[in-house]
């Protein structure tokens, strides 16, 4: 991007939102053709455990996150999804009494060493959260926020970072004219989607999205969904999500939690037609959860 | 201040004594207005009460105000004996000493704010908070005390004389004027002093705010890969910013209104206007506490209290102004600081 | 989708994480630096006067009145113990029911009204008014028509202090019950006075003890106040009336007799000075911490 001038820039990106990035759902769910082994892992979990003080929350979750695939977590609430989830980044660390134990496998190291650098490590997997967080600055300076935070650019450069994540998220449309105007001042489904854009300004490589609908009218999950799909070509991204509807939608590879235990890990399709466990029937059919 | 007792066995126990109550209130049906009328009438007595302040003031310094006139602030000396009451001197006096307070007592009071709300467990940022908070328990009079005996000796044997041979001493506003008195008693001891009257103030406000800063945000900082530092300066502080500025202005009021300390440390020199943080000078304040119960002539006493009504005039600017940067955070968070 | 990949291998350069965390950690020493020092003073103030003041006490200095012969090395500050005493609790006895209900009608009947809402503002406002001023105020509505001094104008300005301090303080405890508790009262007929004293007051006793414990005791620490109403003096108040009495004299107290006697040049009295310091911060202190220790249930931090 150092050479590449404004212009070329926008055309490009025009070509990019130009052509909606709605793809068939039923021909992108790749988990069904393809060989899970063969595929790059971008991580790798084995035995996790984790524990809230003395209760333990999970017990030795191992699974496979493939590279630029959407891995939907699901399962009844307080099933321990969110908690899986946050073991990625090591958001957990921020709070004293939560300890992970096992093994999370990214890049070849061990995010759950202490010889992780964190603050990379946050740049280089992404969260989007239940609630959307903006900052509270400006349009621009939320997405601008990871880049100035590790990079030093030239401030072009960061307008041009910061429009391209915009677009990539696509919400430049709606906040083109709204640069300058505080993040918080957009509604509900774009400051998501703003938040999602601050995400991925910084380069990350994964994506974590924490519930990223829950709090989102239809219209705005609609787009959100919509997004993942675009992104995942990028990205790899794991999404927690309540609602099964969503993990078929989107999802190539689908989790099923309870009790702090993977009870069913597979190709999308196949957990919710043909599952091999009885619990996650019984869920996925809504008899519990 | 947010101390409440719940007892258990509270809330079987409340219909119990209100059914008790029933059958009597029943033959008192005159007790609720009354207890309404009569709760509501302190409620408004207060507001009546600084109203009535205010007027007593004006009225009492409306014999300086209308004899005096503007000379009150445009000259500088304060001489009973001359016949001079001019506060330029005092006004000066003020503001340095409290701006020197503010300088050390803001960055020092976030600091202390970002460790209680970040750093460490709550157990031990109560703790930590309380024993802070207990500064401010600690009488003025005490402040003063310590002061004179402890900093001023401090600050005259070791500090000025070390600040002399650095670079610093030729800096306008430091060496200390011919009319010091080796810089222990002075407008910068009385700043210092104030500072750590302040601190307790400052710094629970600023915790208080930024402990309103949802924890989503905080998350959503940390998860970009942000320090510590960067979410609290970058998010934290941004969020509660106009908090903090209530906060300042809290502490910007105690110092400018505070008397004692700054009456024992600061000089008592009523006559010139301060060259330097080292020169002695005095407050409104302190100028009150120590003439007034030794004014004899009509005017004197009147312009000490048109002083007063200065000082009560700033100090309510002040406050008010910290009232409505604290409503601001309060709404904008959803939450009360 | 080529702007991706290009943007990605051309990575900008990174900001030094070394750097970053240095910062992080200056600041978090200096914070802990901050923490401590402010700590160290409080410290450093108690041991000052501890030190300094442990000397003075005796039974003569909580038995005999305060001395006027500088030669002598008898006396006490019993007078103007006595005097604060009886100065803090004329105050009290004004401020904390006027001040309490001021609290229940913030709480329970003006509530989010305009009106409320700036008697709110005000008492926030009142309580940042200098000390001093106050004082300036009592001495013109009490001492000047009258014309002398006296214990009592000293306590109508601590009660001035006290009364936007216990009114807020009262309000915000009130605002922590439950209202289920309220409607738990009212929904049994009970009326509106008897489910506030009774049971929505009943309910936040422990707080509305520490409010006004730290009410009293925030005013029973102050000087400014006191220096031109009950002024000062060297002997027992007489009673209510005449010449030594509470409505007609000046009266001894412990903070104004502290400061003349810590400005004095005599050795003795500096340290009976800091003898009555010692008393001060031990009760204001003292009281601070006690009832933080008996309530502190309920308190979020």
């Amino acid at each position: 991007m150092v050479g590449t001038t404004v212009d070329e820039q926008t055309e490009m990106h025009s070509q990019a939102t130009v052509v909606p990035p709605r793809l068939e759902v039923a021909e992108d769910r790749r988990g069904a053709v393809e060989d899970f082994d063969q595929l790059p892992s971008e991580i790798s979990v084995r035995d996790l455990d984790f524990f809230y003080g003395k209760e333990q929350a999970l017990f030795g979750n191992s699974i496979e996150i493939k590279k630029n695939r959407v891995t939907a977590v699901i399962g009844p609430s307080g099933c321990g999804k969110s908690t899986h989830i946050r073991a990625y980044n090591r958001i957990f660390n921020l709070y004293r009494d939560q300890k992970a134990k096992g093994e999370i496998l990214f890049d070849g190291a061990n995010i759950l060493s202490s010889q992780i650098d964190l603050l990379d490590l946050r740049r280089r997997i992404g969260m989007i959260f239940q609630k959307p967080s903006p900052f509270p600055m400006t349009v621009f300076d939320n997405v601008a926020y990871g880049l100035r935070q590790h990079y030093r650019m030239s401030r072009s450069d960061l307008s041009n970072r910061v429009e391209d994540a915009l677009k990539r998220s696509a919400i430049w449309d709606e906040v083109e004219h709204k640069l300058n105007e505080p993040g918080n001042a957009l509604s509900g489904g774009q400051q998501q989607r703003l938040c999602i854009a601050r995400a991925i300004a910084a380069e990350p490589d994964v994506l974590l999205m924490d519930e990223p609908c829950s709090a989102i009218d239809p219209v705005g999950t609609a787009k959100i969904e919509e997004l993942i799909l675009a992104l995942k070509n990028k990205y790899t991204i794991v999404l927690v999500t309540h609602n099964m509807q969503q993990a078929a939608r989107v999802s190539d590879y689908t989790a099923f939690f309870f009790q702090g235990r993977i009870v069913e890990f597979g190709p999308t399709t196949k957990i919710f037609s043909n599952p091999a466990e009885k619990q996650t029937e019984e869920y996925i059919t809504g008899r519990f959860g | 201040m947010s101390t409440v007792e719940l007892d258990a066995t509270q809330s079987p126990g409340a219909p119990r004594g209100a059914a008790q109550a029933a059958p009597r209130g029943h033959r008192l049906r005159i007790g609720d207005p009354i207890f309404q009328v009569l709760a509501t009438a302190c409620g408004l007595g207060l507001a009546v009460a600084m109203f009535g302040l205010a007027g007593v003031l004006v009225y009492n310094s409306w014999p300086a105000i209308s004899g005096l006139g503007t000379s009150v602030f445009t000259t500088v000396a304060w001489s009973p004996v001359d016949h001079q009451y001019g506060a330029l001197a005092a006004l000066a006096g003020t503001f340095l000493s409290t701006l020197v307070a503010m300088v050390i007592a803001v960055p020092l009071a976030l600091v202390i704010a970002l460790l209680l709300v970040e750093l460490v467990h709550p157990a031990v940022a109560r703790v930590v908070g309380t024993a802070i908070e207990m500064l401010a328990a600690i009488p003025s009079i005490i402040f003063g005390m310590v002061g004179i005996f402890v900093i001023v000796p401090f600050i005259q044997d070791k500090l000025v004389p070390w600040l002399l041979t650095t670079p610093l001493a030729n800096v306008p506003g430091i060496k200390p004027g011919p009319q010091n008195q080796g810089g222990g008693l002075s407008i910068f001891t009385a700043g210092v002093v104030l500072a750590f009257m302040v601190l307790p103030f400052i710094t629970a406000v600023s915790r208080d705010v930024l402990k309103m800063v949802p924890q989503v945000t905080k998350e959503a900082g940390y998860g970009m890969g942000s320090t510590t530092w960067e979410v609290m300066h970058k998010i934290s502080m941004r969020y509660a910013n106009s908090g903090i500025v209530g906060a300042v202005f809290i502490g910007l009021g105690r110092a400018l209104g505070e008397t004692m300390a700054v009456a024992y440390l600061i000089g008592s020199v009523y006559t010139q206007l301060p060259r330097s943080l080292f020169d002695p000078g005095t407050s409104i304040a302190s100028l009150i506490a120590q003439q007034f119960s030794e004014a004899t002539d009509k005017i004197q006493v009147s312009a000490l209290i048109e002083l007063g009504l200065i000082l009560f005039l700033i100090t309510v600017v002040f406050q008010i102004m910290a009232q409505v940067w604290l409503r601001r955070v309060q709404r904008s968070t959803g939450g009360r600081a | 989708m080529s702007t991706v990949a290009e943007v990605r291998s051309a990575p900008p350069r990174r900001r030094s994480i070394a750097r970053r965390k240095a910062t992080d950690l200056v600041i978090k020493v200096f914070s802990w630096i901050g923490a401590w020092f402010g700590i160290a003073v409080m410290a450093f103030i108690v041991w000052e006067v501890v030190v300094r003041g442990a000397g003075a006490l005796s039974i003569a200095f909580f038995t005999q009145p305060t001395p006027q012969d500088v030669t002598s090395t008898a006396g006490g500050f019993a007078n103007a113990i006595v005097g604060t005493l009886v100065i803090t609790g004329v105050a009290a006895l004004i401020a904390i029911p006027a001040g309490f209900l001021g609290g229940i009608y913030l709480a329970e009947f003006g509530r989010n009204g305009r009106v409320a809402t700036a008697v709110r503002m005000i008492a926030n406002v009142v309580m940042g008014v200098p000390s001093i001023i106050v004082g300036v105020f009592a001495f013109a509505i009490i001492v000047k028509p009258v014309h002398h001094y006296s214990g009592f104008a000293g306590s109508v300005a601590l009660a001035f202090i006290m009364l936007p301090v216990m009114a807020r303080t009262t309000e915000d405890i009130l605002n922590l019950v439950p209202n289920e508790i309220r409607e738990s009262g009212l929904a049994m007929g009970a009326p509106r006075w008897k489910v506030t004293l009774g049971v929505v007051c009943k309910a936040a006793r422990g707080g509305l003890i520490t409010g006004a414990t730290l009410a009293i005791v925030r005013v029973a620490g102050e000087t400014a106040p006191l220096l031109f109403t009950a002024l000062s003096s060297p002997y027992w108040m007489t009673g209510l009336f005449g010449p030594g009495g509470f409505f007609e004299g000046p009266v001894a107290n412990l903070t104004k007799t502290i400061y003349d006697f810590s400005g004095s040049p005599y050795p003795h009295w500096q340290a009976l000075a800091w003898g009555g310091a010692l008393v001060i911060i031990i009760a204001v202190l003292g009281m601070n911490i006690l009832v933080r220790l008996l309530f502190q249930r309920g308190k979020e931090w």
